[in-house]
C-alpha cells in the first residue's frame, strides 16, 4: 500500500472541499473495497478523507412518503430497516445477497454504489486493463470472460458493475444526492448515476471530482411482489453471475432491473411492458443488444430463466 | 492543485518497500502539498479500548486494525487469511459488532471498543462459545476458528436483534434460530480443514437449536 495521510472530515462541505482539485484525495467510508484496491495498489491515493461521523447514518422519512437513507448507513442497518423490510423488499433482498454479515456491518450505502468491478484482470495489476491503466488494453476481450458483462459493452471494456444493492436501487428509481467542492447540491437519478464503458471505462459515474454524496432517496412504496434472485457459483458468500430484482403488480405488469450483465445496473423500460407476456418476451427486448461473448453467452439464457422464475414466484 | 513535483514526491515509488524511511521523507514532502493550516502526517494517534482495556497507538495511516491488533499489542489469537475480506479469520467485534479487521484501517477506529477472542475468554474461564467448539471439536487446525467464535456470538445476538438474512422466508416476521439461518449468516468465515458440521454443531448448542 502506498503512505497516504489522513484527516477526519469535519462537515459535509469540508469533505468536498478537501477533495476539490485534488485527484489523489479519495473519501473512506467502510473501506471494504477501497482498502483491498488499495493494498493491491490498484488505488493510490495520497490523502484520504474519513466521512464517517458526519451524522449521515439515518434513515428517515421525506414529506412524500418515501425513505431518505444517509450514506453512511451500513447495509446490515438498511437491510434491517423497518420500513425497507416492509415496503422495500426488494432492497432488503439485495442487500442480505452480497458479501457477508461482517462486510455489511462495514458496508455503507454510498460506498457500495461505488464499489469498482470484480473483473479479474482489473485486480490482476501484470495484465493490460483500460479500466485500471487506460489506454493499456482489455484483457477480458479474448480472454476469461465468463463473469464479465453481455450488453452496453463497449471494445474498450467489458466490466460489469458488481454490486447487489445497486440493482434494487435501480428497480425503486432512487436518487443519488450530492454536493459539490462548490456547495452546490445537485440529485442524479439511478438510471444516469452510472456510466457505460464507452472507450473511457476509468470513469463510472457522473460524479466529478470531490462530488460527495450525502444520501440516497427512495420514492414513496410502489407495492407489488418484490423479488430478488441472484444466480452465483457458491450458494452464499459470492459475486452474481447474473441477478434479477423484480416488482411485480397483481395484473403482471412491472420493472426489472438485472445485474451482472452490463456496467451499470440494466434495465430498458420498453422490456417491461412485455412483463404481462412472460420471461421470454421480456428477456429478449432487455438484452436485444446484448454481445456476449463464447464464454458468457450463458448469461443470456440464464437472465430469461431467472426472471421466469421470478416471475412465478410472484404469481405464486 | 499540487504541482506535477509534489504529485511525484507524492508517488514515491521508489521508497515504498520501507515504511519506516516513507514516514520520515513523505512528512516534508505532504507538508509542502496541504494547505496552510492543514498539514498532515502519515501517521496518526489513536486511542481505543481493547478487550477493556484502554489503549493509545501512534500508527502509520495504513496499519489495519488487524496489523494493529496483532503486530502492536501483541493480541495475535485474532489471525491474518488472505487480508482481503475473503475468508472471515480476522473477524473482530467493534462496538458490538462483526466486522472483518483486515479492510479497517486502525486509525478509524479512534474512541472504538475491540473485543478479540482474548477478551472473550481465556483457559479456565472459557466463553461459553469456546467451551462448546472445544466440547463439538469445531476445528481441526485452529487457524479460522477464532474468527468463527467471533462470528458465532455475533451471529446469534443479530438473530435475537431480529436483522434478517438471505435466508430469511417473511421479512416482516421475526427472524429464526435455526440452523438453515446460522449456516448462511456464517458463510463469511471459511475453514479451509471443513470442521463446518462441527462448528455448526457447536454453535446450536449455545444458540439452544436442536440438531
Ligand atoms: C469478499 C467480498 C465479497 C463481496 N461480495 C459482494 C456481493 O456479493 N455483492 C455486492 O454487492 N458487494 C459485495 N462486496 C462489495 C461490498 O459490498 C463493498 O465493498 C462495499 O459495499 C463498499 O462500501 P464501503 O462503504 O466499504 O466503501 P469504501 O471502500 O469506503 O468506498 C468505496 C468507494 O466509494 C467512495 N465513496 C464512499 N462514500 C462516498 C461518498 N459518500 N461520496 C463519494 N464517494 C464515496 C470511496 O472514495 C471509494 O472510492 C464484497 C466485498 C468483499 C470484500
Ligand atoms: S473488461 Fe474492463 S476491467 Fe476487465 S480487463 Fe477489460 S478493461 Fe479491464
Ligand atoms: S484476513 Fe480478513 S477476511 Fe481474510
Ligand atoms: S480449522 Fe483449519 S481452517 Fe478451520
Amino acid at each position: 500500500m502506498r503512505a497516504f495521510t489522513y484527516e477526519r472530515a469535519s462537515s459535509v462541505e469540508a469533505a468536498a472541499q478537501a477533495a476539490a482539485g485534488n485527484r489523489e484525495a479519495k473519501f473512506i467510508a467502510g473501506g471494504t473495497n477501497l482498502l483491498d484496491l488499495m493494498k493491491l495498489e490498484i488505488e493510490t491515493p495520497t490523502h484520504l478523507i474519513d466521512v464517517n461521523g458526519l451524522g449521515l447514518d439515518t434513515i428517515e422519512a421525506t414529506p412524500d412518503g418515501g425513505l431518505r437513507i444517509g450514506a453512511m448507513v451500513r447495509n446490515t442497518d438498511l437491510a434491517s430497516h423497518e420500513v425497507v423490510r416492509r415496503d422495500y423488499g426488494l432492497l432488503s433482498r439485495a442487500l442480505l445477497a452480497g458479501a457477508s454479515g461482517q462486510l455489511r456491518n462495514k458496508a455503507t450505502t454510498s460506498g457500495n454504489l461505488l464499489q469498482r468491478t470484480r473483473c479479474p484482470y482489473f485486480y490482476d495489476t501484470n495484465q493490460p486493463c483500460n479500466k485500471r491503466t487506460p489506454g493499456s488494453g482489455c484483457s477480458a476481450i479474448g480472454g476469461y470472460s465468463r463473469q464479465n458483462a453481455v450488453v452496453g459493452v463497449s471494445d474498450a471494456c467489458i466490466a460489469t458493475h458488481p454490486s447487489d444493492m445497486a440493482i434494487a436501487m435501480r428497480a425503486l428509481d432512487a436518487v443519488v444526492e450530492t454536493v459539490k467542492p462548490d456547495g452546490s447540491k445537485r440529485a442524479i437519478p439511478m438510471a444516469d448515476f452510472h456510466r457505460l464503458p464507452g472507450d473511457t471505462p476509468h470513469i463510472e459515474t457522473v460524479l466529478e471530482q470531490g462530488e460527495f454524496i450525502t444520501a440516497v432517496v427512495l420514492p414513496a412504496p410502489i407495492g407489488g411482489k418484490q423479488i430478488y434472485r441472484k444466480v452465483r457459483d457458491r450458494a452464499s458468500y459470492a459475486f452474481a453471475l447474473i441477478s434479477v430484482g423484480a416488482i411485480i403488480q397483481p395484473d403482471g405488469t412491472g420493472r426489472v432491473a438485472v445485474g451482472g450483465v452490463a456496467h451499470k445496473p440494466w434495465r430498458v423500460e420498453a422490456a417491461e411492458a412485455e412483463l404481462p407476456k412472460g420471461a421470454r418476451a421480456t428477456a429478449s427486448i432487455l438484452l436485444a443488444d446484448a454481445r456476449p461473448t463464447e464464454q458468457n453467452r450463458f448469461k443470456v439464457d440464464l437472465v430469461e430463466r431467472a426472471l421466469g422464475a421470478a416471475i412465478a414466484e410472484a404469481k405464486g | 492543485m499540487q504541482s506535477p513535483i509534489e504529485l511525484e514526491i507524492s508517488r514515491r515509488n521508489l521508497i515504498v518497500s520501507s515504511a519506516a524511511a516513507v514516514a520520515v521523507t513523505g512528512v516534508a514532502g505532504k507538508a509542502a502539498a496541504q494547505p496552510a493550516g492543514r498539514a498532515m502526517n502519515l501517521t496518526t494517534k489513536l486511542s481505543f479500548t481493547v478487550n477493556g482495556e484502554r489503549r493509545e497507538l501512534d500508527v502509520d495511516n495504513r496499519t489495519t486494525l488487524l496489523d494493529a491488533l496483532r503486530e502492536h499489542l501483541h493480541l495475535t489469537g485474532t489471525k491474518k487469511g488472505c487480508d482481503h475480506g475473503q475468508c472471515g479469520a480476522c473477524t473482530v467485534m467493534v462496538d458490538g459488532r462483526r466486522v472483518n479487521s483486515c479492510l479497517s484501517l486502525a486509525v478509524m477506529h479512534d474512541g472504538d471498543q475491540v473485543t478479540t477472542i482474548e477478551g472473550l475468554g481465556e483457559p479456565g474461564n472459557l466463553h461459553p462459545m469456546q467451551a462448546a467448539f472445544v466440547k463439538h471439536d469445531g476445528f481441526q487446525c485452529g487457524y479460522c476458528t477464532p474468527g468463527q467464535i467471533c462470528s458465532s456470538i455475533a451471529v446469534i445476538e443479530e438473530i435475537k436483534a431480529n436483522i434478517p438474512s438471505h435466508v430469511t422466508g417473511d421479512l416482516t416476521a421475526q427472524a429464526q434460530m435455526t440452523a438453515h439461518e446460522v449456516r448462511e449468516r456464517m458463510s463469511g468465515n471459511i475453514c479451509r480443514c471443513g470442521a463446518y458440521s462441527n462448528i455448526l454443531d457447536a454453535i446450536s448448542e449455545v444458540a439452544g437449536i436442536k440438531a
